[in-house]
């Protein structure tokens, strides 16, 4: 049994059985990731010597009859966006190349007291502004499935190395599709919870209002115990939802018979790949065969999701990227300076890319003096529209359904060269983000050796629901979330 | 929805963003773009429609006035660029 | 000459004396050594976020009550966009068009009239970090480098903006100084100008006949003495430039106080667009009745009422009633003394003066007077039975204040009853009479100096304890019956 391709539930089952020990774990996975990441570099630190010893720590409590969690010793990696103490966190950026935070996200605190021990930070869009990990200050991301092209964006690296063995299981950010883009184009499971669900203390931000932590797993199951670690209000998060987290992983054999499942026509149509549809629609097929009522469902207000969305989001990142400015932390050029102007105005000009660049001065825009009304105003009353759409479907419908991504993972460079193309991998998902609620993908299959994913939504805490037909469909789909091995290895072999 | 070359350098003046020529008019031309996809936004009627800042609406979120340790000052100043004991260093302001 | 109009306006700054700050629970205390009260939250650091401080909100609710303001339904902090280094977000949370309250007033004793000023609005908003220039003057212009201090940054500030009601720099003093009173009654703040937990800026225009003219704006004054000379100074400036048809430029003045003008401020770098937008880390805030009325129930008698009362209870004047009211601690101990019964406005000369004027120079605040309240009445007492004269009572008070103990105790010890017994001034003043026979002739030719120097002389005799009013009459009796 390859360990590496073993599942987070299943590991920590036998670590706790004492099948396998955290130490053999941990070392079958960083074996995993030497091999493999000259092909895919998910990983921008890795940390081999704290994984070791953290997981020799956990054996040692193991072997006494300690506590150490409910998933002791099971490894994890991170989107290089939360803060971990201690651990170099850059957000994919030069700004933050050699940052070293003095506390811990919530949600990392929260896996390490549930035992997990951290791999590595895995790469992402700088400053999780992307979808396809090519705007990482430390070079891109390739996706395990074939490597000349993008793993999606931004958790583009966390996505990439849960499907390649390289964990188990990774924590993402998803603010307009971060986490479930790339979880279609690896082929994997990745969940965005209901805004407020998961805490964002230490989640460094991007859009405030649209940012959320969720888990990435190959299975839904993983997907929902990861959730269930990481849910949960959090005082220091003032947009943190009070109510307590129940046990998700009691959704996974829920009854799907009779849910009512709306298509939405504005994301299955127009501007969706051929493939990609196909895929799709052969997704809703078995659920319907399952006994799931499906039909179609028009959400007007959803084409203006991606203008809306491209208003908001750089907007509140054009003020939460302010604090980089060279004062407290952070990148700062060589050499003397005039004032502190000339100093802020080259750390940021020499330590941000140009994407972020091209977003902060979008967003700066929008918030400017004249024409605040006529941007940002105006697009965050869209975003109530667009609440209101999907107050309606609720209504008639328990989960709504669409692909993840118009398209299939396309080439490296592909998109580079014009930003609004790029924009436009976003359709399906922004929507989700800017209503707040919960969304899932789910793989639907492959086309032309690529993977698909398939997404479903439900109204505000809803994920129960969502991993009941999420589970439903794996099930239906049976899915093997193994990339070929041969180019991983460069024809070396698989791991430990 | 065209943005005038003026328009970028002010903005980028609030930003503290220096750019080459090349750059601002790159970006003059691709925020052009950006807004003028966007323009579908100021054509929507959103008559008596309130904006909605939260998706999950919360009111009235608040701490209770107690103190909580600081972090020590070697922490606070761990990753700073310049600094000597009385602050964080930064060159002139005018 | 022209006839001008003056309109000033205030923004006031205070500095709530919370325990935490506003977004984080980083201790508020004053004067720690640089960066040592701060965390990942208001050192800005990445991925931190904000949670309001329910007190202060409480204490902004509370003061904006005290000035008569409505309470909003509902209201948002919103950031405030500008870069400058001391500012560890490069925003500051603060609240634009939908603050904590508005339109309130605060009515100001001026003597012979009543000037009201309305409140615009009171919000809250944290403070910013405090830069040290170092460089030869310690002045930001010619500094080599700064330093920036964080432990300020993220204490609660309220602040209040008032209408522009206010007619002369007097008007703007007293009302500043009702301010200051009113907050020091609410115990919300130390509000001490010196200190920088009460900051005030102006907006001032002079026009010359109907309208406002041009606004400018005043800063750095830094204490009361200098908002008042900083305002007339300015006041004086633009009527001058208005005389000899100058413009007035709308601008940000600075108030330099050792040279005593102000000059224009360099320019920042940055352009003004704050480009506010509603805070997404923050909940708005809905204060619900039962809360903004259990806040109002914190509310005591405040200062401006508290002066009308004085005035009409105890018959004293605008000026004296506004001295005793200007500190809650020192109208507490008036009334105090009042309750032992003896003459109000006796016991207001003495304690609004002397009494005063001795805690001011030993820094002794009021709260920890070595003399009790109730002694001042006896103090009174003793005056008014003529066991002490004036002068007498003074020396008592001051032993009282030095040795903490109470004046009947300090009399019978020193035996300083004054000598009131007639028959025994009698004596003296016959004596001195007619040993200084030339004083007497004067006076009996109207020199009035001479009944001065007879006066002394008797005092002299009897040790300063003769009642002076009888010496006098006895003179007087003298000089007139027996030549």
């Amino acid at each position: 049994m390859d360990l590496h391709y073993t599942g987070a539930v299943e590991l920590a089952k036998m670590i706790a059985a004492r099948e396998v020990s955290a130490a053999e774990v941990t070392r079958a996975l960083l074996s995993r990731i030497d091999s493999v990441e000259p092909a895919v570099k998910a990983f921008i630190t890795t940390a081999p010597e704290e994984a070791g010893k953290a997981a020799e720590l956990i054996d040692g409590r193991i072997a006494v009859g300690e506590q150490c969690g409910p998933f002791a010793g099971v490894p994890i990696a991170i989107k290089d966006v939360l803060s971990t103490r201690g651990f170099r966190t850059t957000c994919g950026s030069r700004i933050l190349e050699n940052y070293i935070p003095v506390y811990d996200a919530t949600a990392v605190e929260l896996v390490k007291s549930a035992g997990t021990v951290m791999l590595g930070k895995a790469n992402m869009d700088e400053f999780a502004m992307g979808s396809s990990t090519e705007n990482s200050y430390f070079g891109p991301t390739s996706n395990p499935w074939d490597l000349e092209r993008v793993p999606g964006g931004s958790s583009g690296g966390s996505a990439a190395a849960v499907a390649a063995g390289e964990a188990p299981w990774a924590l993402g950010s998803d603010t307009g599709g971060s986490i479930r883009q790339p979880a279609a184009l690896c082929g994997i499971v990745g969940m965005k919870p209901t805004y407020g669900r998961v805490s964002r203390y230490g989640l460094v931000a991007f859009a405030s209002s649209l940012d959320q932590v969720g888990p990435m797993a190959r299975n839904v199951a993983d997907c929902a115990a990861l959730l269930g670690i990481i849910a949960g209000h959090d005082p220091c998060d003032s947009t943190s939802i009070e109510t307590g987290a129940p046990d998700y992983s009691k959704a996974l054999e829920g009854d799907v018979k009779g849910i009512r499942v709306g298509v939405v026509k504005e994301l299955s149509s127009d501007g969706i790949d051929p493939g990609v549809l196909g895929s799709f629609k052969a997704a809703v097929e078995k659920l319907q065969a399952i006994g799931l009522e499906c039909d179609e469902v028009s959400l007007p207000s959803f084409s203006n999701g991606l203008s809306a969305y491209y208003l908001i989001a750089p907007a509140e990142a054009s003020s939460n990227l302010a604090r980089f400015d060279g004062v407290r932390y952070g990148y700062r050029p060589e050499g003397e300076f005039a004032d502190i102007w000339e100093m802020y105005d080259r750390v940021r000009s020499e330590g941000f890319g140009k994407e972020v660049k091209r977003r902060i001065m979008l967003g700066t825009y929008a918030l400017s003096a004249g024409y605040f009304d006529q941007y940002y105003g105006q697009a965050q009353k869209v975003r109530t529209l667009i609440v209101q759409d999907y107050g309606r479907a609720w209504e008639r419908f328990d989960v709504l359904v669409s692909p993840t991504s118009p398209s299939t993972a396309f080439k490296l460079g592909e998109k580079m060269d014009d930003p609004l193309t790029m924009y436009l991998s976003d359709i399906c998902t922004i929507p989700v983000n800017l209503a707040g609620i919960p969304g899932i993908s789910v793989p639907s299959g492959l086309v032309d050796g690529l993977p698909v994913g398939f997404q479903i939504m439900g109204p505000p805490l809803s994920e129960e629901k969502l991993l009941t037909v999420a589970s439903a469909l794996e099930r239906e789909v049976g899915f093997e979330p193994r990339p070929p091995e041969g180019p991983l290895t460069g024809g070396k072999g698989g791991g430990a | 929805m065209a943005i005038s070359l003026e328009d970028v350098e002010h903005v980028a003046k609030l930003a503290r963003l220096a750019l080459t020529d090349e750059e601002k008019e790159t970006y003059r031309r691709q925020l052009s773009d950006v807004l003028e996809h966007a323009k579908t936004i100021s054509e929507t009627d959103t008559s008596g429609v309130a904006p909605t800042g939260h998706a999950v609406p919360l009111v009235n979120v608040f701490r209770e006035d107690e103190e909580r340790p600081s972090l020590p000052s070697d922490e606070a100043y761990a990753n700073a660029p310049w600094a000597e004991p009385g602050g964080f260093k930064v060159p002139k302001i005018i | 000459m022209m006839a001008y109009g003056t309109t000033i306006g205030l923004e006031i700054h205070v500095e709530l004396a919370t325990r935490s700050k506003m977004f984080c629970g980083c201790s508020t205390t004053f004067g720690s050594e640089p960066n040592t009260n701060t965390c990942p939250v208001c050192l800005g650091q990445p991925g931190s976020l904000p949670v309001a401080n329910r007190a202060a909100i409480a204490d902004t609710i509370l003061l904006a009550l005290a000035m008569n303001c409505a309470i909003s339904e509902h209201s948002e902090f919103h950031r405030k966009n500008y870069f400058y280094p001391d500012m560890p977000k490069d925003f500051q949370i603060s609240q634009y068009d939908v603050p904590l309250s508005h339109d309130g007033h605060l009515d100001v004793d001026m003597g012979d009239y009543v000037r009201t000023v309305g409140i615009t609005r009171v919000h809250l908003e944290e403070d910013t970090g405090k830069s040290v220039h170092i460089g030869e003057s310690g002045r930001i212009h010619g500094a080599e480098y700064s330093l920036e201090d964080f432990n300020r940054a993220g204490i609660p500030l309220a602040e209040i903006v008032s209408e522009p009601d206010i007619k002369s720099p007097d008007e703007a003093r007293a009302f500043l100084q009702l301010l200051r009173s009113t907050i020091e009654y609410l115990e919300i703040s130390d509000c001490k100008m010196e200190e920088g937990s009460l900051r005030c800026d102006a907006n001032v225009s002079v026009s010359a006949g109907v309208g406002l003219g041009t606004k400018v704006e005043i800063k750095n004054m830094n204490s009361f003495r200098s908002l008042f000379r900083a305002l007339n100074y300015e006041v004086e400036r633009q009527k001058y430039a208005l005389d000899n048809g100058q413009a007035i430029v709308q601008e940000t003045r600075h108030w330099d106080d050792s040279a005593g003008k102000t000059h224009p401020l360099r320019s920042k770098e940055e352009a003004f667009d704050y480009r506010y937008f509603p805070e997404p880390d923050l909940a708005p805030i809905e204060p619900d009745l039962e809360w903004v009325e259990a806040i109002r129930a914190r509310l005591p008698e405040l200062p401006a009422k508290r002066l009308e009362r004085f005035k009409r209870e105890f018959g004293l004047s605008s000026e004296m009633a506004s001295t005793l009211t200007g500190e809650k601690a020192l109208a507490d101990y008036y009334e105090e003394a009042v309750a032992t019964g003896q003459n109000p406005e006796k016991l207001a000369t003495w304690i609004a003066g002397d009494l005063t004027a001795m805690l001011k120079e030993a820094s002794v605040p009021v709260s920890a007077c070595p003399i009790r309240p109730q002694s001042l009445g006896e103090l009174v007492a003793l005056i008014d039975s003529k066991v002490l004269s004036g002068k007498m009572a003074k020396d008592v008070l001051k032993t009282a204040f030095e040795t903490r103990r109470a004046p009947k105790e300090i009399v019978d010890e020193k035996g300083l009853s004054q000598i009131a017994d007639v028959g025994e001034l009698d004596m003296v003043v016959g004596e001195v009479i007619s040993e200084n026979p030339d004083a007497a002739n004067d006076i009996k030719e109207g020199k009035e100096q001479a009944l001065k120097f007879l006066m002394g002389q008797v005092m002299r005799l009897s040790k300063g304890k003769a009642n002076p009013q009888i010496v006098q009459d006895l003179l007087k009796k003298q000089l007139n019956g027996e030549c």
